[in-house]
């Protein structure tokens, strides 16, 4: 029997053998195509298996943190300390996508940029599991917080963005209305894919960030843009240079006429423009675009960054001064109508240029990366995006827009002892809905700290001539430069 | 095997010592998983980390003392690795029902300790009553009835219960049994008291057909009986890895007993028609086959029963595995439905990866081939068959469960030895160590001395 006995012998060593490729089959051929199966759970538990690293903003206020569980399928889970204030900042973290700077810096996060090779390479020495880098924010949480209280006491819709214009960095950021991310960034995913699917079909847009996600027509607010437009062409210009101001302004190819908020009168006809600016007549500023022609406008408003691909890091919408038509149609968009459409950002920076001599900086929100010892990995470069006007313009603009606080629409937004320039916007709508609330606004005059703007959708109320803009808007920014002013 | 004979074959020294040592390692790997996987999950060393040790030495060093007591020249090797593959069983239990996931509330390390405890003593009592493993020869019959009552007490209605669609359990209050576990050994022991019986009868030749000598039509009886039986443990209990075990391993036996090809050939023939024909009649059967074909296909992937989920679950596991695996505590062998029973090798693929599965069937091929070893060296046709037979039945068993969790062979329910979670299994395959001790133990002794001359007698101490 010895002879069948070692040929059952090898026919076990040959069973074993077979199952020994199999196995090299399954775990080194095949390994890469089950791991990538959507129905694999693992590559889902693989987004919480790392600790993701910290979401700060001045560099102690914690934002987005993850915390540790008992779960060995979810080792770590997101929190965000208050989550609505900051939502259209941080995002969320769901099982499936991310949005915000959680989308935006997402490597860092959660560890896996080839920026942190090397902590990775020392943890695997030391034994440390790897974590997420820390980012700090650019925001200013007292900003944040009055923007976010102010806007949201309006009960409108509408967005904020704050910059410090010196820098471009962006110290608050808020649309309304706004969203829990916590209700998003569960480990449950019917759960959130249900809150999601609530909230993308809410008609009021929650998860849209409006502050740069969202294009607005700017409104009498443009009026600075097409006065710079206008001191630029000629240097010999400036605020008491006698500009047209009719009480209708006659558009040439057609039969109707521009005419000034509630078709009221503009001075004598011939005003200063900065008496122009103060009481925001429409019919100087149409006068002025259709004067200079669409490339100069356009030209402007390029200067002050329009149409550049801008990620702050999150990448914004780009803003659009409109087509080239015909001269009645360049006379609207001169004053802020027709096709002319702005991101709330876009505004903030135009405000932010003015206030930093002319020169627009580039905006973003990432002030600091750090890796999980603390170590640094990247600090924000405050860069210089273009030169919107000379610093002459600026100044003589400066000027204008201290006297629109001061003498004309934005009264409500004018801070004991401290110079404000701003300017006030209300913007029709193509739907019958009320007009928009628009300010923009830069503080102290001589030595800016804060740049903003703000739209309050639909918040113009009826009160009657120009100060509709300055009536709801002016003081949401006024609280917003007083949290960063009073330290 | 003349020539076998004719070698002068050198006096197999008892290396008692050797085993021991051996033995402390096997232990001692299973500490070291132990507490890796305490310090993986709980970043630190498990709490009971002591009273594991101590018991599963203990058990072991029992079953050493009893094996180097009565069975002095058995195999050195055998005891080692069945310790080691047990002892690796219940750290991945261990590991499962730390996680504390959905579907592993039945995992228990505890349970399984104390089943290896119980083993154990089977294993020792085996050892004690069982002398001399000839005298189960006279058992044949007995053997075989009871073999046979034990494959079909599941379907006597009051004691059998359907689990998992399969009718392979018996119940007594809480306690549940899978007596096809037990039965196999009764009926290898059966299968070699009967085949050394009649295999001078079933070897003769018939006729010839090409190159093969067909055996009489009127020896076919015990093989069809056999396949018969095999069939209705399919088709009655739905249990397609007990079917295919127990035939499979009468017809390597019936080879070795006759020498036969051509029953091999015969016997895969009844089993390829027998398997054709339940796939065609039975849903079951027909399901496990498609799904063997493309487990992936997302329709096999949701069907709720006969469906290719588990499977794919472990295919996962043994993927995110790779080469070096995850590491004991840090996979996620837990999605893998019976990651504690009939899956555990999956589980242990994700976690030791392909390094830890290549070492764990290294492990069990040395088992079969220790044992065959012992076959080969056995002195008796009963013994070598019952070697022979006990050593394939691990292979085989090994072969279908591991080879259906990786898809290489259509996947059908069986445990894997000395691993898996259940009671029933590891006793039973406790007993069947014993066994294959015991026929070392006789195979490896010196002859007794003849004596030739009275006045050269001496007196040889070893």
């Amino acid at each position: 029997m010895n002879s069948t006995v070692k040929r059952i012998a090898v026919a076990c060593l040959a069973m074993f053998a077979l199952l020994m490729v199999n196995v090299n089959y399954v775990q080194a051929v095949k390994a890469d195509k089950y791991s990538e199966d959507q129905r694999n759970l693992r590559n889902f538990y693989e987004r919480y298996a790392v600790q993701r690293g910290r979401i700060t903003a001045g560099g102690k206020e914690i934002l987005a943190q993850s915390r540790e569980t008992d779960s060995s399928e979810f080792r770590f889970v997101r929190q965000y300390t208050d989550g609505k204030l900051y939502a259209h900042i941080t995002g969320f973290f769901s099982p499936e996508s991310a949005a915000g700077i959680e989308a935006a810096e997402n490597k860092l996060l959660d560890g896996s940029s080839s920026d942190l090779l090397l902590r990775r390479s020392i943890d695997l020495f030391t034994g440390e599991p790897t974590k997420g880098a820390n980012v700090d924010l650019t925001i200013n949480p007292r900003a944040q917080k009055a923007a976010y209280d102010a806007l949201r006491a309006s009960g409108k819709r509408g967005a904020l963005v704050a910059l410090n214009p010196k820098t471009g960095a962006i110290l608050a950021m808020v649309s309304l209305p706004s969203y829990d991310p916590a209700e998003l960034s569960g480990t449950d995913k019917s759960k959130v894919f249900a809150r999601y699917d609530v909230l993308a079909k809410d008609k009021s847009q929650p998860l849209l960030n409006r502050a740069i996600g969202q294009t607005y027509p700017p409104g009498s607010t443009f009026k600075v843009v097409t006065a710079a437009a206008y001191l630029e062409d000629d240097d010999s210009r400036g605020p008491n240079t006698t500009v047209e101001a009719p009480q209708r302004l006659p558009l040439p190819g057609t039969t109707i006429s521009l005419p000034n908020y509630g078709g009221a009168a503009c001075g004598a006809g011939q005003v200063p423009l900065v008496f122009a600016l103060e009481k925001s007549c429409n019919t100087p500023f149409g006068s002025i675009g259709m004067q200079l022609g669409y490339a100069k406008m356009k030209e402007q408003t390029e200067k002050f960054g329009m149409g550049e691909q801008i990620g702050v890091p999150m990448s914004v919408t780009q803003s659009d001064f409109g087509p080239e038509e015909d001269k009645a149609a360049l006379a609207m968009a001169s004053i802020g109508q027709r096709s002319n459409r702005m991101t709330p950002l876009q505004m903030a920076m135009i405000a932010a240029g003015i206030a930093n001599n002319g020169t627009v900086m580039k905006p973003y929100l990432v002030n600091k990366i750090t890796d999980s010892k603390g170590d640094s990995i990247e600090d924000a470069d405050p860069q210089e995006l273009s030169e919107a006007v000379s610093p002459e313009t600026a100044g003589k603009l400066r000027e204008m827009m201290v006297s629109v606080v001061n003498n004309g629409t934005a009264n409500l937004a004018q801070i004991p002892g401290v110079q404000v320039a701003g300017k006030t916007g209300t913007a029709e709508t193509s739907d019958n809905r009320p007009p928009h609330a628009w300010f923009i606004s830069f503080a102290p005059a001589d030595d800016p700290q804060i740049a903003l703007a703000v739209i309050v959708e639909s918040g113009a109320a009826n009160v009657g001539a120009e100060a509709t803009g300055g009536h709801t808007a002016a003081p949401i920014a006024k609280q917003v430069m007083e949290a960063v002013l009073k330290n | 095997m003349s020539e076998m004979a004719a070698t002068p074959v050198p006096l197999p020294a008892k290396r008692r010592g050797a085993q021991l040592l051996m033995l402390a390692l096997a232990v001692g790997i299973t500490m070291f998983a132990y507490a890796n996987v305490g310090l993986a999950m709980n970043g630190k060393v498990p709490a009971g980390m002591l009273t594991y040790g101590l018991g599963l030495g203990g058990f072991m060093l029992a079953a050493y003392l009893v094996l180097a007591k009565f069975a002095p020249w058995a195999d050195p090797l055998i005891l080692p690795l069945v310790t080691l593959v047990n002892g690796i069983g219940l750290v991945i239990i261990y590991r499962i029902e730390e996680s504390h996931a959905r579907g592993t509330a039945g995992a228990s390390a505890t349970n399984q300790l104390i089943m290896t405890g119980v083993g154990v003593v089977l294993f020792a009592v085996t050892l004690i009553v069982l002398r001399d493993q000839r005298a189960l020869q006279r058992l044949t019959y007995t053997a075989g009835f009871v073999g046979l009552f034990l494959l079909i007490s599941p379907l006597i209605p009051g004691l059998g219960k359907t689990v998992n669609g399969s009718r392979i359990w018996i119940g007594f209050g809480p306690a549940t049994i899978q007596p096809a576990e037990l039965a196999k050994i009764a009926l290898v022991v059966f299968f070699a008291g009967y085949l050394v019986a009649k295999r001078d009868v079933l070897a003769l030749a018939g006729r010839r057909l090409l190159f093969i000598d067909l055996p009489r039509a009127r020896d076919l009886g015990p093989v069809l009986i056999t396949w018969a039986v095999s069939l209705g443990v399919l088709v009655l209990q739905k249990d397609l890895g007990s079917s295919l075990l127990l035939f499979g391993t009468f017809i390597a036996m019936l080879y070795i007993a006759t020498q036969r090809t051509s029953w091999v050939l015969i016997g895969i023939l009844l089993f390829v028609g027998g398997a054709f024909l339940a796939g065609q009649i039975f849903d079951h059967v027909q399901a496990r086959f498609e799904v063997w074909l493309d487990p992936g296909r997302q329709e096999f992937f949701d069907r709720e029963l006969g469906g290719s989920a588990q499977l794919m679950q472990g295919l996962f596991a043994m993927g995110a595995g790779g080469i070096l695996g995850t590491g004991l505590g840090q996979g996620h062998p837990y999605l893998v439905p019976l990651s504690f029973s009939d899956f555990i090798f999956s589980a242990t693929g994700e976690e030791l990866g392909l390094t830890g599965l290549m070492a764990l069937l290294m492990v069990y091929a040395l088992i079969v081939e220790r044992g065959l070893r012992t076959s080969l060296a056995a002195r008796d046709p009963f013994t070598k068959l019952l070697a022979g037979g006990l050593s394939f039945l691990l292979a085989w068993q090994v072969f279908i469960i591991v080879g259906g969790v990786t898809n290489l062979i259509p996947l059908t329910g069986l445990v894997t030895p000395f691993m898996s979670q259940g009671g029933s299994a590891l006793l039973a395959n406790w007993i069947l160590v014993a066994l294959l001790v015991r026929t070392s133990d006789a195979a490896r002794q010196p002859p007794p001395q003849a004596i030739q001359n009275e006045g050269l007698t001496q007196v040889f101490q070893r």
